[in-house]
């Protein structure tokens, strides 16, 4: 058996609220199935107030050892670095402060979403509550532990970063990471679990057709591609959005809007806003990160040449005006 | 008289302390800390307008629905937009989808766990309760998380994911249904009517809907045990331990109203007391006071001109969390102030007899979850795939709006205004910003606060139960409340 402490900061609640959504088999019995026990989750255990500080007061000690510390939501670090934005309920502490010292206790330091990992959504605009992630801000190493830290398995903070993250995603890296040696090979550049991080979310995008033919749509709603008007990163997000649904069918993109990639640092800050395509010259400036630029443009305008006309006038509206062809075979 | 202090109080968040001053078992007074800032409202000034529904519904994982309706309605009247029926009727399912599972989770996860307590270990019910409503271990949880998690795919369906959902837009939706899609959610609904008529009310909800008095609502009770369905097992625990007497707060309550479709909605806005029953809603009686929040001292102030400013020290201040009052009253939002407005019969005369209360709370978050099911088979049923979803600006100009509508736990508001297209001013206020702020410059507690004065706890040395009980009756949503 492993154990598990989840703790919130500045976060919405929200990749908690994805982790219920855990699904075939259940998150009870996923955890079960994984060998992992519960200390204290927010949103789930019984225990409150005093009782939870004993808890953490026995793993500040020693006499409980802590496997997993999970931390939900952005380091909150203001107001003028007091960490005052967020206290420890009960305990008049900074969360800042908690954190600090039970990493030093963890066997895996996990930061779950993009807030704990790079600071994300919280740390947008000015920034308000002085927000950073674990080991990262935005993309900048240090965040609250710096960049030397490592939890006692000798790994790094993994960033299982998304907003929210996807419940698979939190809970295959857990998995992996009781029955296997930990092994720094699996983490991306940004130290997010290649599990989900090797695909990129345009992989199985259902406007795949319209990608191809650069049939692209012009409002939010239509049927077309999104990257060469509506903003959409999926060319560029590192996720398995498409091939691993949300909530039994769904992704963003399904969903009608564009991607923002979400699991990498900084996506709170786009270039311009998220319903945009940046442009030099009208040729989008984030294309996909390992093609050639003038071999883009060049298919871009062919396909764009060659698209049907059923693909051309479906990109441009919210239903279906031309199916798909039916090929007879000749003698019939 | 002795001082004690509550916290993390956990289920759903644990950003929340509470400090008691007791007088010998009885607390005389109670102060409700909301402990964390995060500053959405400065962090959204400067921002394109549209981009709000990607920060907005991040103001809250727990119902982030309602942060993007109350922000794209907001947007809507800024911006002059109306939606199409069917961008309405999306809207509205996904808003229900979200609130309805959050209800059912706040019973199952959140509240009924406090029962299966060692507190209670020698009570003649203790065996059962324990069994089924367990944190984490009891046998609900392992039947509510997968009925939970299939009833949120028809957020899947219509939003692409839950929470931080994207297709809610101010002009409708940008997810079209097609006519497969709609053959789903019909699926998807009748799939959780099923899991609502076995497990938590044991009985069609049509039934459930139709029961109109409290001598109704008991002859119903009982023609079966206890133990048959959740419902007669919360009512018949409520009587066990006076629930009904626990938790009166100021029995002042305020909805805005939900569900619209072609100007209708289909909950209404207004206030309720005891004195007057109904009143109309006047919505620019309301202002934030900040007195004894650790924010720049100003006058209380309509959000449509509050601001907020953090301040490090202030010597009244004793929680982030501004205090809302409408016209000088404190209000008490969430399903029990919605069904008084709307004059629901059953807990109208509950609430009649026994005022707000941890039992009248609690049932009006069951008795919802039955009334507003079938609304959401008829809004699937009306969809029209072939008509359009949605409508677009054909620019982003300048203006104002108010988003003002009902999350599961009560009135939820967002205001707003644009300037050539970027937003200039953003203010919100949260249901739990309203049940859980803290004094006003009247030294008013807040509706938390009251429900806790004069309750008398078991043992002053330890964290009462019974105090956890009417806090989780408020449901408290945690990082909606100071955003």
């Amino acid at each position: 058996m492993a154990n598990l402490l989840w703790l919130q900061s500045g976060g919405c609640g929200g990749c908690t609220m994805s982790l219920l959504n855990a699904e075939s088999p259940d998150l009870l019995t996923r955890l079960e199935a994984a060998g992992i026990e519960l200390l204290w989750h927010p949103s789930l255990s019984e225990e409150t107030g005093s009782e939870v500080h004993a808890l953490l007061q026995r793993i500040l000690e020693g006499e409980l050892a802590l496997d997993f510390l999970c931390l939900e939501g952005a380091v909150l670090q203001g107001p003028q670095g007091t960490g005052r934005f967020h206290l420890l309920g009960g305990t008049g502490i900074p969360m800042m402060e908690w954190v600090r010292q039970l990493a030093e206790k963890a066997r895996y330091t996990l930061a779950i979403g993009s807030c704990a990992a790079y600071g994300g959504m919280t740390s947008a605009g000015i920034n308000p509550s002085e927000a950073t992630g674990l080991q990262y801000e935005g993309e900048l190493p240090g965040g609250l532990l710096g960049s030397e830290y490592r939890a006692h398995s000798g790994l790094p903070v993994i960033n299982v970063a998304g907003c929210p993250t996807h419940p698979e995603w939190v809970l295959e890296t857990l998995m992996e990471l009781v029955w296997d040696a930990p092994d720094r090979q699996r983490y991306d550049a940004w130290q997010r679990p290649r599990l989900y991080t090797d695909s990129l979310v345009h992989h199985g995008c259902a406007r795949n057709e319209y990608y191809e033919y650069k049939a692209s749509a012009e409002q939010l709603g239509q049927q077309g591609c999104m990257m060469e008007h509506l903003g959409c990163l999926g060319t560029q997000a590192h996720a398995d959005c498409n091939t691993r649904p949300w909530n039994g069918q769904g992704s963003c993109i399904q969903g009608g809007y564009p991607c923002i990639n979400c699991t990498a640092p900084e996506f709170e800050e786009p270039r311009s806003t998220f319903l945009e395509t940046p442009k030099l010259a009208g040729i989008p400036v984030g294309l996909p990160r390992d093609m050639p630029k003038a071999w883009f443009v060049a298919l871009a305008s062919l396909s764009k040449a060659a698209t049907p006309q059923r693909l051309r006038d479906n990109a441009v509206a919210e239903q279906l005006i031309y199916p798909p062809t039916i090929k007879h075979k000749k003698n019939n | 008289m002795s001082r004690i202090l509550l916290g993390p109080i956990n289920r759903v968040e644990g950003d929340l302390d509470i400090s008691l001053e007791l007088d010998g078992s009885v607390i005389r007074e109670a102060r409700v800390n909301s402990t964390l800032y995060r500053g959405f409202e400065q962090l959204l000034v400067g921002k394109p307008a549209l981009d709000a529904l990607v920060y907005a519904p991040r103001i809250c994982g727990i119902c982030s629905v309602s942060q993007s309706q109350a922000s794209a309605l907001a947007l809507a009247e800024a911006l002059q937009l109306e939606a199409p029926a069917n961008g309405e009727l999306c809207r509205n399912l996904m808003l229900a989808n979200e609130s309805l599972a959050d209800l059912l989770t706040h019973f199952y996860l959140f509240f009924m766990p406090d029962f299966a307590r060692a507190d209670y270990s020698s009570a003649s019910w203790y065996p059962q309760i324990a069994r089924r409503f367990q944190a984490i271990k009891g046998e609900a949880a392992k039947t509510v998380l997968p009925a939970r998690a299939q009833f949120l795919h028809i957020l899947g369906l219509l939003g692409g994911k839950w929470p931080h959902t994207l297709s809610l837009q101010p002009g409708g939706s940008s997810k079209p249904v097609r006519p497969q899609e709609r053959l789903q959610l019909l699926t998807l609904l009748r799939s959780f009517r099923n899991f609502l008529e076995k497990e938590t009310f044991a009985a069609p909800l049509e039934r459930i809907n139709a029961l109109s008095s409290p001598q109704e609502l008991a002859a119903w009770e009982a023609e079966e045990s206890w133990q048959t369905g959740d419902l007669r097992t919360f009512l018949h625990l409520s009587r066990e331990l006076r629930l009904d007497q626990l938790g009166r707060g100021y029995d002042h309550f305020l909805s805005y109203g939900n569900f619209s479709l072609q100007g209708q909605k289909l909950l209404p806005a207004g206030t309720w007391n005891l004195q007057e029953g109904y009143q109309p809603l006047d919505t620019n009686a309301i202002a934030e006071d900040v007195s004894h929040a650790w924010l720049e001292e100003e006058p209380a102030r309509h959000p449509r001109q509050g601001s907020t400013r953090p301040v490090v020290e202030k010597d009244e201040a004793y929680s982030w969390c501004k205090a809302p009052r409408l016209d000088g009253q404190v209000m008490e939002t969430g399903a029990l102030a919605r069904a008084l407005v709307a004059g629901q019969p059953l807990l109208t005369a509950l609430v009649r007899e026994q005022g707000g209360s941890v039992h009248t709370r609690v049932l009006a978050r069951l008795l919802e979850l039955a009334r507003l099911l079938p609304e959401m088979e008829h809004w699937a049923a009306a969809l029209q795939p072939e008509q359009p979803f949605a409508v677009h600006a054909e620019e982003m100009g300048s203006g104002e709006g108010a988003g003002l509508m009902e999350a599961a736990r009560g009135s939820l508001g967002h205001w707003l205004r644009l300037e050539k297209g970027r937003i200039t001013h953003y203010q919100i206020v949260a249901p739990t910003t309203w049940n859980f702020s803290p004094r006003d410059s009247q030294q008013q507690p807040g509706a938390l606060e009251k429900a806790l004065a004069g309750t008398q706890v078991e043992d002053p040395g330890r964290d009462s139960v019974r105090v956890q009980h009417i806090l989780r009756s408020f449901d408290p949503c945690m990082v909606c409340t100071v955003h």
